[in-house]
C-alpha cells in the first residue's frame, strides 16, 4: 500500500494525522477502555465507592432473563428489518433493472428515503398507524381488528419493523440495482435461447450472480438494524409497551443513562463491542475474498 | 430485455409504481396532516386531501414551534442547529480524513502503519456501544451543551480516510514526479494536484456525511439538554412525547415535513455524487 514516488518530510505527516489520531484517542479508545474497565467494577447506588468483581457483571448480565429476551426480541426484530427490506429492493431493483421507459425516474422515486432520519420515518408512520388519529390505523379498527400498539406487545414490535424496514429499502434498492447491471447480458441471453423462463433465470443464474452483493447487504442490515433503529424505537415506542421492544442496544441506554447502572451497562457495551467486531471481521473477510477472486 | 412481448412489459411498471406509492404514502400523509387544525386531526377525522391551513401551520412552526399543546424551540432554531452540526460533521470528517490519507500515502515515517490500523479500527467502536464514557469525557471537557461538544467527536472517519485512501494509490507516479520537478513541496502538491483530482470524491463523500450529519439521534439526546440546542430530528420527537391523540399533530407533521426537506433535497439535487460516493464508501 506504498506509493513508489514519496515527499520525505519527516515531521509533516505526523502534523497532517494528528487531528484525525487526536479525536480516536480521546473520544473513541480512551472511552472504549473505560467501558472495559467500569465493566469489572459494582459501583454502590451513589456512585461514591466501587469494588472490583471480576467477572461478576458479565455474569449478571448474562444470566438475567430479562437481558436473553431482549437479545431474542433483538435477534427476531434484526431478522426481519433485514429480511424485509432487502426482499422487496431485490424485487423492485428487478424490475427496474428492465430496460424499460422511465426507469430513471423510479430510481429517483425509490432512492430519497435513504435521506429521511430512522427517528423522522417513526414519526411519519406513527402518524398513518396511530390508533385513534392514523388513517390506516383507524381503518384497521374500523375492520374489527383491535390495533393498538400501544397495549399490544407485537403490534408495537411489528410497527417498529415496518418503521425501520422501510427506511432501508432505498439503500439495498441501490446495491441491488448496481449488482444486477454489473451482469453480463449476454449470459442471461444464452440462458433463454436454452429455454430457460424468466422465474429459472433468475434463481439458477442472476441470483447466484448476485450473492456477494447480498451478502455484503446483509451483514450492512444486521448492522443497522443493531444499531441504528435507536432512533426509530425511542421515538416509537420508547422500548414499550412493558419491554416488548426493548433491543439490546435501547437496553445498554436505559439501563447506562436512565437508570445509571454503570458496571451492568459496561458489561453489556462490551459484549455489544465483541458482536461488532465479529460482524466487521466477516465484512473484511468478505472484502479480501472479493479483492482475490473476484 | 430479453422477452419483448407486450405480456410482461406492464409487470415492472406496475411493481415499481406499487413500490414508489408505498414509499410516498406517509410523506403524503404528513403534507396532508400539515395543512389541516389539530382538532381535525385529533378528533380522526383527517381527509385523504389537503386542506387550507398550510400557510398558519407552516408559520406558526417556523417561527413558534409550540403550538397549544406542544412546546419546542421554534423550527428555524432547531433547522440552524441540525444544518451546522450536518456541515461541521460532513466537512470536518472530509479534512480530517483527506490529510490522514495524504500522509499515509505520500509519506514514509515510523509508526505509518500503526496509525493507519488506529484509525481503521475505530470502525468497530460505534458511539453506541460506548455511550456512558464517551458522555463522560465530553462532560469533563466542559463541551454539553455546545456545538463542538455535539460534533468533534463525530469528526473522525475511518470510511472517508479508506475511501481517499485508495483514491490516492490510483495517483500516476509520473503525475508526482513532475511534480517534484517542477519544484512543488508537498504542501503545494497537496493543494493545487491532490484537491482538485479529489473533487468528485469529496462531493459524493459530501452528501453521505451530510446525512449522516443531519439524521444524527443518540449523540446529541445524550450531549444536548438544553431545549435551544434540540436539532430539527431531536426536536420532533421531543413534540410528539407520549404520542397522544390531543396534540398539535398538524404543527408536528409541518415540523417533519421541514426536518425532511433538506436531506432529502441533498440526495435528490446531488444524486449523481450521491450514488457513486455510497456505492464506493461501502466497498
Amino acid at each position: 500500500m506504498q506509493r513508489r514516488v514519496i515527499f520525505d518530510d519527516k515531521l509533516l505527516p505526523y502534523l497532517l494525522l494528528a487531528p484525525q489520531l487526536a479525536i480516536t484517542l480521546v473520544f473513541f479508545f480512551w472511552p472504549a477502555a473505560q467501558a472495559v474497565y467500569y465493566s469489572f467494577f459494582l459501583q454502590d447506588a451513589f456512585g461514591l465507592r466501587q469494588t472490583f468483581v471480576w467477572f461478576e457483571n458479565y455474569k449478571v448480565v448474562l444470566t438475567d432473563p430479562l437481558y436473553l429476551a431482549s437479545a431474542g426480541r433483538t435477534l427476531i426484530f434484526s431478522a426481519s428489518v433485514t429480511f424485509l427490506s432487502m426482499a422487496s429492493a431485490l424485487v423492485l431493483a428487478v424490475m427496474a433493472d428492465r430496460q424499460i421507459r422511465g426507469a430513471a425516474v423510479y430510481r429517483t422515486l425509490l432512492m430519497w428515503p435513504y435521506a429521511v432520519a430512522p427517528a423522522v420515518a417513526a414519526v411519519l408512520w406513527l402518524f398513518v398507524l396511530h390508533p385513534t388519529i392514523g388513517i390506516l390505523g383507524r381503518t384497521l379498527r374500523e375492520l374489527g381488528i383491535p390495533w393498538d400498539y400501544k397495549i399490544n406487545g407485537h403490534q408495537a414490535m411489528l410497527l417498529v419493523i415496518v418503521a425501520a424496514a422501510w427506511k432501508q429499502v432505498s439503500y439495498n434498492f441501490l446495491f441491488f440495482l448496481a449488482g444486477l447491471q454489473a451482469i453480463q447480458k449476454p449470459v442471461i441471453e444464452a440462458a433463454a435461447i436454452d429455454g430457460a423462463g424468466p422465474s429459472r433465470r433468475f434463481w439458477s443464474i442472476i441470483f447466484p450472480l448476485l450473492s456477494p452483493t447480498t451478502f455484503f447487504l446483509l451483514v450492512v442490515n444486521l448492522v443497522y438494524a443493531f444499531f441504528d433503529t435507536f432512533g426509530t424505537i425511542h421515538a416509537l415506542t420508547a422500548g414499550g409497551p412493558g419491554k416488548a421492544t426493548e433491543t439490546l442496544i435501547y437496553k445498554v441506554y436505559v439501563d447506562g443513562v436512565v437508570n445509571l447502572d454503570l458496571g451492568g451497562s459496561s458489561a453489556q457495551s462490551v459484549i455489544l463491542l465483541i458482536v461488532v467486531m465479529g460482524l466487521t471481521a466477516v465484512q473484511f473477510r468478505y472484502i479480501e475474498s472479493r479483492v482475490h477472486y473476484g | 430485455m430479453i422477452e419483448a412481448g407486450s405480456r410482461t412489459a406492464w409487470l415492472p411498471h406496475l411493481v415499481l409504481a406499487l413500490g414508489v406509492l408505498v414509499f410516498a404514502f406517509p410523506i403524503y400523509m404528513a403534507l396532508v396532516g400539515s395543512t389541516h387544525d389539530a382538532g381535525t386531526i385529533g378528533r380522526g377525522s383527517l381527509p385523504l386531501s389537503p386542506g387550507g391551513l398550510a400557510a398558519e401551520n407552516y408559520a406558526q412552526a417556523w417561527s413558534h414551534g409550540s403550538g397549544m399543546r406542544v412546546k419546542a424551540p421554534p423550527v428555524s432554531r432547531m433547522l440552524l442547529n441540525s444544518l451546522v452540526m450536518a456541515l461541521v460533521i460532513a466537512l470536518g470528517k472530509i479534512a480530517v480524513s483527506v490529510i490522514s490519507a495524504y500522509a499515509v500515502v505520500f509519506f514514509h515515517f515510523p509508526g505509518r502503519m500503526f496509525f493507519f490500523w488506529m484509525i481503521f479500527v475505530t470502525l468497530m467502536l460505534p458511539v453506541e456501544v460506548r455511550i456512558i464514557p464517551t458522555f463522560k469525557v465530553v462532560s469533563d471537557l466542559g463541551l454539553i451543551n455546545t456545538f463542538p461538544g455535539l460534533t468533534v467527536p463525530l469528526i473522525a472517519s475511518a470510511t472517508a480516510t479508506l475511501l481517499f485512501r485508495q483514491f490516492f494509490m490510483t495517483i500516476p507516479d509520473n503525475l508526482v514526479e513532475a511534480a517534484k520537478i517542477d519544484g512543488a513541496g508537498p504542501l503545494r502538491f497537496f493543494k493545487d494536484i491532490l484537491i482538485p483530482l479529489s473533487r468528485t470524491n469529496i462531493a459524493a463523500l459530501f452528501v453521505i456525511l451530510f446525512i449522516f450529519g443531519w439524521n444524527q439521534y443518540l449523540w446529541p439526546l445524550l450531549i444536548t439538554t438544553s431545549r435551544s440546542m434540540d436539532t430539527i430530528v431531536i426536536g420532533i420527537t421531543k413534540m410528539i412525547g407520549t404520542g397522544d391523540a390531543q396534540t398539535d399533530w398538524n404543527l408536528i407533521m409541518a415540523t417533519a415535513v421541514l426536518a425532511m426537506l433538506p436531506p432529502v433535497a441533498v440526495v435528490v439535487l446531488m444524486q449523481r455524487w450521491f450514488v457513486k460516493g455510497l456505492v464506493e464508501t461501502e466497498k
